[in-house]
Order: structure tokens, then sequence, then C-alpha cells
């Protein structure tokens, strides 16, 4: 598509009497751009503004340069479908942070025109990349009650599901229940049956529904849309196309042999809370040791739960489901049934179900710290408590003992195992060799044929679950079109579970709608552009390989690369890593962003010119904030916004500094545990880059300090000008950059 | 696309944000009605999201791009459902727009609000400052368009903001305007407010000045807050050396609240934790029942702020607050449950966990909502094509608000079947 250019300045808010607009066109004049392109309006966007533009549109331009306000207004009005367009934001940038009708005030908003005329010459309008053969299909990991839900909601929505159960039957742990509490729309503090076979009736008599019992996944390939997974079972091994995936394989009670100071595998008669399901299920309740029928259960909250020693975590649903159990003990109405607690959890409406166990005089509860179960002889045994209500330390009898153990995500065992087997690579060969031989492997989830590993990688903090990183964004993983719902996500009741899995079933039918449209999925849920590697120059460094966040890239034999774009998230975190410059976006690449910093007129006297990429979602947002406040940042400072600072290239501030550029400032958001960079870790692989900037500096022998990198939040706007603008004076007090005069 | 394949979103905060952005981004159409000038809802009001600490702006400014971004949605400010009428996949919907006095040409330059003699009452702030009566509803409000508060607008300056607005954006004679559209489905997502102080008589009835809700702590917090983030008490603005946490004002109590709010103790950690950041020599006493802090990470949160010497934990329900004449001070008296007997102690400041109160409560949302005996709406009772997703049902945190409300848009595009 050949260019035609349309220039379009704004004198609204400020910029008028900010700068010399006249001078402004007449150096906009460069390359393609003719002075009849380019045109001033006072208000471009009002309707007047904005009809001469589609005026414009209208006579064959099709590359709209907007010299205005900040891209993140005024976002409708200048929306022009099928016109290549690029906002320099020169009232943000320029009219609002800088003294007006300054020489250098001047030369920054033309060296932003320079900016965005390099950009636009150097992008094209996208065009999805659609793969042939796509499904519309789902694949549900995991029969039980989060598992079920999911199928069933994206059955009734009309998408076909493959559902893959471990076990000869579904239900899960909810089988295992006798009574739950009601999950739906409870309003009564009351049990009922589990329904599980009802549910599961359902689900296997569903037309859309295809159920795999005692089958597990073998093996997943491929990507979006096209992902071939293999399940294999009782009767045989079938290969099917998938669209995107549910994992729901849940939790597994934790493993009640660490308990031995809570009497478990000591005494007979302490049991589980998922033991007692079973007890009570039989009728009357009767203890193991002697089948005794009892009339005092003691139940001892968090047994493992909010232990350093054991899990850091509240399994979230022990307190209810020991109100709930309570019940059961009460159906005997001569029965105690005792709690030992730290905080009874009840959150919400559940609430209900606490206040009805406390106006019921058959059910003790007490605060207290249980240190230890003790035999009371006849079977019986006593709960040792401190700090309690009743006493400094106390101890009381019981028939039965119960522990309200916590949950394991499934995940655990195999992230555990992937964890240790990659500490053991890192260490060589031999302590490869050793840590295979020595250690059990786990039953895989997914088993995903993917380069990065074959689970989803485990995340810092998470304990093991499959947890997203993001408050707002839940369904996040780390692995494009796979999410995860219900107990193996977090820590949950029933009802969360199913409110979590209807939510990741949705998340994976808009995932099977966004690849057949060629668009990304979350968070750049518009963007039809995608990487296109000149594979022809790759010199099989692997570093994209290694480096994508989301693992789309896969490699052969020789090294060399595969894009799986159903995959790739559209971060550029692999333009940022390839030394051989070789990855672009049609509207987004290394020459792109490295033009526009050679496209900086660096004067050769003593005048200094820093150049600022930053992070489009935090940094940027937060710098159009600070010019709502007409804070002053230094002049010499151009910022280039880029889509996440993991596709920050070193080539860029080589160039840069080779230049002339007296500085060299990156702004990303916060990394470390409990980031920000909604590219996983953007701004994380933006420093260890950046550690190696050093070696560039000393060869062209500059200092070390010409080069930052700031961790910056959206909100942190205030102090932002403070941290621009003291850089901007430490480079001015190293004076300029000698490479001014080559 | 016929006309009511569409979905309507009551409410623009988080949970309705998450619904109608994913329902449109699953392809179909999505249009939110939001009472407030700015979407975002109480989640625009916090300074930092337990137990992780960052800025819900961030999170806020990508759901603003993926609507920016996406040809589908639709959103109303300053608009109420006046009525909703028809069935599952074919209603009838009446919106009420109020007027902003400000129309679209508005380009954010503040000239207005420069120009304008006028103050209100800052209800982003819950009254601890005040804007203009031209003003834009917080710094990093979207949409970025300014807004005139009729109420407070004096009439009398010769329509200063008129003569200031250099792109015709003001228009004082706006008129209030209906809207009717028809949708398929409906998702009411109307949030919480919070439960109001003056109906706790014994925690001072919202009557004394140093006694402040858990919201008025994240505004005194936040960078762009009343106080510019330094958390200063309300009657002299002296620094907090002293400050008490009363949990459960008005949740878990029969006459109130019955449920548990899910939110406040995690709160009053992270607020206990903005105050030690402030003051090294702070002290913070936090009065509880039980502390919930449920969850994956949340547990090791109330470790991190447990572990704080100056940060003490008194199991106990509070019987009343005083305030002290003359110094302003708040006397707490507490049952204690271990000791026996009451406790009383004076603070510079107290800071009531008041919990949610479902918005369904006091406005209809153009129908005749049933709620359980709890106070939450009874989602069951709901007419088929209507759902329920967010606080309004069950008090919860964001996290869990958006798990649920990505779950409604599920159910409301097969309403659109």
């Amino acid at each position: 598509m050949e260019k035609k250019f349309g220039v379009y300045i704004c004198k609204g808010c400020g910029i008028g009497e900010s700068l010399d607009i006249e001078k402004l066109t007449k150096v906009s004049k460069r390359g393609p751009i003719q002075e009849e392109h380019i045109k001033v309006h006072d208000v471009l966007c009002s309707p007047e503004g904005i009809q001469l533009i589609k005026n414009d549109i209208k006579g064959g331009t099709n590359t709209a340069i907007i010299v205005a306000c900040s891209p993140r207004v005024k976002y409708e009005e200048f929306d022009f479908p099928g016109c290549l367009t690029e906002r320099v934001n020169i009232r943000e940038f320029v009219a609002w942070t800088q003294p007006p009708n300054d020489e250098e005030t001047q030369a920054l908003a033309e060296d932003y025109i320079a900016m965005g005329t390099v950009k636009v010459q150097k992008s094209d309008l996208p065009t999805p990349a659609i793969l042939e053969n796509l499904s519309n299909d789902l694949l549900v990991i995991g029969g039980g009650i989060s598992g079920m839900t999911a199928a069933l909601e994206a059955a009734n929505t009309g998408y076909k599901v493959f559902l893959v159960e471990k076990e000869p039957e579904l239900g899960g742990f909810a089988r295992k229940l006798y009574k739950k509490i009601p999950t739906r729309d409870f309003k009564e503090p009351i049990i009922v049956d589990t329904d599980i076979e009802k549910t599961a009736k359902e689900v296997e008599s569903h037309p859309n529904i295809k159920v795999y019992k005692s089958s597990r996944v073998e093996k997943t390939e491929g990507q979006p849309g096209l992902f071939d997974v293999t399940i294999s079972g009782a009767s045989g091994t079938e290969t099917v196309k998938i669209g995107a995936i549910v994992m729901a394989t849940g939790g597994v009670p934790y493993d009640a042999t660490k308990l031995g100071h809570l009497g478990y595998g000591k005494f007979k008669n302490v049991v589980t809370n998922v033991e007692f399901e079973a007890i009570a299920k039989q009728g009357p309740i009767a203890r193991p040791s002697d089948g005794k029928e009892v009339t005092k259960v003691a139940f001892i909250q968090c047994a493992g739960s909010r232990d350093p020693e054991h899990l850091p975590y509240c399994s979230s649903m022990c307190c209810a489901t020991s109100l709930k159990q309570a019940r059961y003990v009460r159906q005997n109405p001569n029965s105690l049934a005792m709690i030992f607690y730290k905080d009874i959890r009840t959150p919400g409406r559940l609430e209900a179900f606490y206040r009805e166990a406390q106006n019921d005089a058959g059910v003790m509860l007490t605060k207290g710290d249980v240190h230890g179960v003790s035999d009371a002889g006849n079977g019986n045994l006593f709960v040792e408590v401190e700090h309690t209500l009743l006493g400094e330390k106390a101890k009381f009898e019981a028939d039965l003992v119960v522990l309200a153990t916590g949950m394991v995500p499934t995940t655990r065992a195999p992230q555990e195992y992937l964890d240790g087997l990659t500490a053991a690579v890192a260490k060589g060969d031999e302590p490869k060799k050793a840590y295979l031989e020595s250690t059990l492997k786990p039953e895989f989830i997914l088993n995903l044929a993917y380069r990065q590993g074959p689970e989803l990688p485990s995340l810092e903090g998470a304990c093991g679950f499959a947890d997203s990183n993001f408050i707002c964004f839940q369904y996040e993983t780390r692995r494009t079109g796979i999410y995860a719902a219900g107990t193996v996500r977090q820590p949950m009741n029933m009802t969360e579970a199913q409110e979590d899995a209807a939510g990741a079933a949705f998340k994976a039918i808009q995932c099977i709608d966004h690849v057949a449209k060629g668009i990304s999925v979350h968070p750049r849920a518009w963007d039809l552009s995608f990487p296109d590697p000149q594979l022809i120059r790759c010199t099989a460094c692997k570093r994209c390989t290694e480096e994508c966040p989301f693992g789309a890239i896969e490699e052969d034999a020789k090294g060399i690369p595969s894009f799986n774009v159903n995959r790739c998230r559209r971060c550029g975190t692999c333009l940022g890593a390839c030394p051989e410059r070789i990855v672009s976006f049609k509207d987004y690449s290394v020459d792109m962003i490295g033009s526009m910093i050679k496209a900086i007129d660096v004067p050769e006297e003593d005048v200094f010119r820093i150049v600022c990429l930053v992070c489009e979602n935090d940094a940027y947002p937060a710098l159009d904030t600070l010019a709502m406040q007409r804070k002053q940042i230094d002049t010499c400072i151009r910022f280039i916004s880029l889509r996440c600072l993991g596709g920050m290239n070193l080539v860029w501030i080589a160039d840069a500094m080779a230049k002339g550029i007296d500085g060299f400032l990156l702004l990303g958001c916060k990394y470390g545990e409990n980031y920000q960079c909604h590219f996983v870790k953007g701004s994380e692989l933006a420093n260890y880059r950046f550690s190696k900037v050093g070696e560039t500096l000393s060869k062209l022998q500059l200092e070390a300090e010409r080069v930052q990198l700031m961790q910056v939040a959206i909100d942190e706007y205030h102090q932002l000008p403070d941290m621009l603008n003291t850089f901007a004076a430490k480079v001015k007090e190293m004076g300029p950059n000698p490479f001014k005069e080559f | 696309m016929a006309e009511n394949k569409k979905v309507l979103v009551v409410g623009g905060g988080m949970s309705g944000l998450t619904t109608a952005i994913e329902v449109a981004e699953a392809g179909f159409e999505a249009h939110i009605v939001e009472k407030s000038p700015y979407l975002g809802g109480r989640v625009a009001q916090i300074n930092k999201y337990f137990w992780k600490l960052c800025p819900p702006n961030c999170g806020l400014e990508i759901q603003f791009k993926r609507i920016k971004n996406n040809p589908r949605m639709k959103f109303y400010t300053l608009a109420e459902v006046e009525s909703i009428q028809g069935e599952e996949g074919n209603f009838d919907v009446t919106i009420n727009l109020h007027p902003r006095y400000v129309n679209d040409k508005c380009v954010g330059c503040n000239a207005c609000a420069e120009a304008c003699p006028s103050y209100r009452e800052n209800d982003f702030n819950f009254g601890m400052d005040k804007t203009k009566a031209a003003y834009l509803p917080h710094e990093q409000a979207f949409p970025f368009q300014y807004v005139i508060d009729a109420k407070t607008c004096s009439n009398d300056c010769m329509k200063a903001c008129v003569e200031a607005c250099k792109y015709n954006a003001i228009d004082l004679d706006m008129k209030p305007e209906t809207v009717n559209i028809k949708v398929g489905a409906v998702v009411l997502a109307t949030g919480w407010n919070p439960y109001d102080m003056s109906k706790l008589d014994l925690l001072g009835s919202g009557q004394i000045k140093n006694v402040i809700t858990n919201m008025m702590m994240e505004r005194l917090a936040s960078g762009d807050g009343p106080t510019k983030g330094k958390i200063i008490r309300p009657s002299d603005g002296k620094e907090v050396k002293n400050v008490a946490f009363v949990q459960c004002a008005g949740s878990r109590d029969e006459n109130h609240l019955p449920y548990c709010s899910y939110i406040c103790c995690l709160a009053s950690l992270k607020h206990a934790m903005y105050i030690r950041e402030q003051y090294p020599d702070a002290k913070v006493t936090i009065y509880y029942i039980d502390i919930r802090t449920p969850g994956l990470y949340e547990q090791r949160f109330y470790w991190k702020i447990k572990d704080d010497p100056k940060v003490s934990f008194v199991k106990g329900k509070v019987a009343s607050i005083v305030e002290e004449a003359g110094s302003k001070d708040v006397t707490v008296v507490v049952e204690d449950i271990y000791g026996g007997g009451k406790i009383k102690e004076t603070f510079d400041m107290v800071v009531l966990a008041t919990g949610m109160e479902a918005t369904t409560k006091s406005s209809k949302v153009g129908m005749n909502i049933a709620h359980t005996v709890d106070g939450l709406v009874d989602d069951g009772a709901l007419k088929k094509g209507i759902y329920a997703v967010g606080t309004i049902k069950n008090p919860a945190d964001v996290a869990r608000s958006v798990q649920d409300a990505t779950g409604a848009a599920m159910k409301s595009i097969r309403s659109l079947k």
C-alpha cells in the first residue's frame, strides 16, 4: 500500500500558545510529507477538525499523523478505520509540561513530530493471522464439581466439550461428601444432598459433552484453536483437536500423616474431615476403633493450614465444613460437637451457618491453640488446648477427633518436581541424572509438548496453585488458551468453585472466538498484529524461545524458532530478546523504535538529549496525569512508549549513545514478587538485559550512570517529575556525550 | 445483529466492567449504565489492593483500554435504570441520563474548574475536602471529562465556566434525557455502599470527628486524596500516633448487617500497614471477633502485619466510643473476652471497619428486587435473564467479584440465544 500522508496539528489546549505553530509546520515537511499534507486546526477534536481529516481520508489520505493530545483521550474522535493513525502527544508531553515559547520546547515538539512521522513510515496496518482448520471445542480436565460445571456451562452455550476424568466415575471430591452447604441461592442455613449423581448424569447425557473416565491427558501439542490432545484411558488412546482448555483438576487433602502431633496415625479415633464424611455417610456416627456411636466429637481447625510448617495459607473451606459436620454430629440430639479454632472464617453469606451453630447449645466453639492430642483411655482422646477463654491450659475429652485438614492443589506435585528438575539441570548433567533417578515422577496434568515445560509454570508465592498473578484478571495463566478453575487455582468452597468454573469456561470460549478472528487474547484483546520474524537471519541463539513469557515460541533441532501465533500475546518481548533484530510486527519493530530514536535531532552544541522508553500501561498514564497537573518535566527528555518494557532491545541504547544522546532512561512497572507486569516479567527482563548495558557503555567510554531503569506504578505520578528531573540533572552534571561531535 | 442481542450491565465498578468487557470481547454487544460520572466504582477510590499492594488504577487502565478498543461496548455515565420490562431475550430498558452540563467537546483542560467560584463537598473523598462545582471526579478519571454539579453551581457567577471554556463544551441548559434500549439479558452489578455510620449508635453515630470509616482511610492514604496521601486526623490535621480499628462495625450484627462483609479484616490490616509505613512510632490496635483472611495469600499478609510489634490484636467487642472534650481524642470501651470486665483505652483516631450494604437496598434498578433475610439480593428469585453479580449477592473482595462477574458473562450470553 502506498502511503498518502496527512499531518494534522492542533492548536488547542495551550499548544498554540506554547509553540510557534508556523515553524512547526515548516519542519514537519520532511521525506514524503509535502506542505499540502500538513494542516493546522484550532481545535482538531472538534467536529470541524475531525471533518477536515475525514475529508482528506475520502480524498485518499491513508496515513494520518495527529499532532495533538495523548492517545489515551479523544480516542473515539480520532478513530479512522482503515487509516493508519499515529497520535503525537504534544499536549501532555510538551504544552502542559514545558515552558512556553522556548527554543528547547519548540525543538521537543519538532522531535516528537519527526518521531511520529518515522513511526508511521515504518508501520503498516496489521492484517490478522487466521490459521486454518481451527477447532471450536473445549477440553475440560477434571470431572469434579468445577470441571463438570465448566463443561455444562460451555455445553449449554453451544460448545462441544471433551471432559477427561482420571477416576472411573465423575464427581471428584464432592462424591466423597455426605451432605453439603447449599451452593447456589441458599437463603437458610441448612445442609442438603450434594446431588452429585444428578450433575454427573446431566454431564454424561449431554449431547455436547463427551466424557472420558479413567483417563488422562497424555500429551497436549499445538496452540489455541489447534491443540492436539492425546487422551488415554481404558478404552485406548485418542487424539482430539481442541480450541481451548479448562484445567479443573482440583485439590487433594493435605497429607494428614504429617500431622502426627495431632495424633493422626497414632490414634485410630483421629480422622480427617474427608474420612469423617465417609463415616457420616454410613449412618449413625461410629468411631473407627470400636464402632461405638459417638456423642462427643472434637474438631481441630487449621490442621495443617495457617501453619508455616505445613500450609502457609487458609484453605478457606474448612471452617464451614466443620460447622456442617457439627450438624452431622448433632443429628443425635444428645451429642456434643466441639470446635477448636483460631478464627472462625465464614465470610459473606456463610456467616448464617456460624450464627446457627452459636445458637445451638450442643455446639461448643472455643478459640485456642491446639498443641496436642493424647490418649484418654477406652479409645477416647484428650484435645489439649492453650490460650482459651476457659483458661490458659485446658483439656477436653472426646470420643472422636476430626482434623479439619486443608487442601493442596493437584498442580503442586508436578510443579515441585519440575522446579527441582530445573534446579538440578542448572547444576549440571550429573545432578540431573541423580535427580531423575532418585525422584518419583508425579502424575502430570497437561503434558504440554512445549519447550518451556510440560505444565503451567509455577508462580512465586502461589504454593503450587495454578493461580493468576493479578487481582483484576483472575484467569490469566502463562499458557495461552489454558484456564484454571476451582481448587486447583485457589483454595475455595464449592459455591466459589462453580462460579470460578463458569468464568474459566467463558474465557476459554472467548479465546476460541479471538483465535478465529486472528485477534490476541487478554490483555491486548484487540490486537491484530503478530510477530513475523525473518528467520533467514536467525542465528539460533534461542533467546526468544527462552524469554517468551507465554511459551509461544518453539524451536527445531537446529534451534531455529517457530512462532505459534495463537499462543502469542503480542507483548513484543521477542523483539527485545533478539540480538539480530529480526522479529517485527506490522506496527511494532526494532527498526521502528530505533528509527524513531535516530529521528531525534541531536544538536552539536552543549544541549542535552535524553531518551526515555516508557511502559504503555503504567508509566505512560502516570506521565499523562502529571501533565494534567501541569508539572514541569526537563525539556531534554523524549518519551517513547513500548507495549511492554520486555520489548526493550539493547541496540536502541547502543545506537542512541553512539549518536550522541546524553542519557537513556527506562520506565517500567514494578517487578519481583507480586510483580505488576501484565506480560509477566517485562520490566524484569528489561532489567536483566540492561545489566549487560555496561559493556556497551564502557566500549563507548561512557559513564554507566547515563543509562538507568526505574520502576514506576501508575499511581506514582506525584513522584515521577522528581525522578525524571533528578536523572536529567545527573546527566547534565556528567556533561554532554562526547559522541555528539562525531 | 438483532437489536436485542446485547447485554445490559447495571453498574460500572469492577464487577460490572468485567462482565461487560468480557461479554464484548466474546463478540457480543454490552452496554454499561453507571450512576456516577466515572467508571471504576469503589475500586477507583482504593489506594492499594490488599494483599498484593498494587494500585487498582493499573487494572482499571487495562479495563478502560479494552473498552476504548472494543467497538461493541457502550457506556452511559450519570445514568440510572428507570425500568426493565419484558423477558429473557427481550427486555425493554428505560435509562435516565442526568445532565453532565459538559458535553463531549470537553478536552479536560481544567479551565472551567479554574473559573468556577463555587465549591462542593467532594463525595469521592467522602466529604473530607471540596472541589469546584465544575470538576473532574478524580485525577485518573475515565471518561476524562469534567462535570458540573448543578446543586452547588451558584448560577450567579455570570456563567464563568461557559466563558472560560474555549471549546463550547459547557452547556448549562443540558436537560435530562431518556434512552430506551432493547437487550436480551441484564446483569446487576451495582455493588455496595459503606454501611451508614450514623446507624451505629454505640460507635458514635457518625458524630465524632476523629472516628472515620475504612473507606475514608483509603482516601486519606491515597496520593490523590484530600490530604495527598498523608494520614492525619480530621479534627485538627494532627499526625496520628495511636489508632484503633473496630472490626465488624455493623457487620455480623443482626441489628445491622447479619453477614460478614469479607473485606474489612484485610482492609484494616492494610490500613495498619499504611499507618505504620508513614509513622515509625505509631501504635495500632485492632479490636476483632475473628480475623478473617481466607485464601491463598491473605494469611501471609496477616502474618506480616502481626509480626509488627507496634500492631496489637485484641479479641473483643467494642461496647462504646466517646469523644474526649477538648483533645477530641476518642475513648473506646471494649468487652474483654479473655480477662472479663471492660478495657478502656484512648486513641487519636478510630477507624470503623464498616461493612458492605447492597446498593439494591436503597435503589431499585428499575424493578422490584427480592432480598434474603440477611439483606442480600436473592438471586434465585430474579426473573430469568436477569443476573446478580458481585457484592450485592454475597460480599466479596475484588478477586472473587471478578470470578463471579466472568461467570455471569457466560450466563448472560446464553440469554441472548
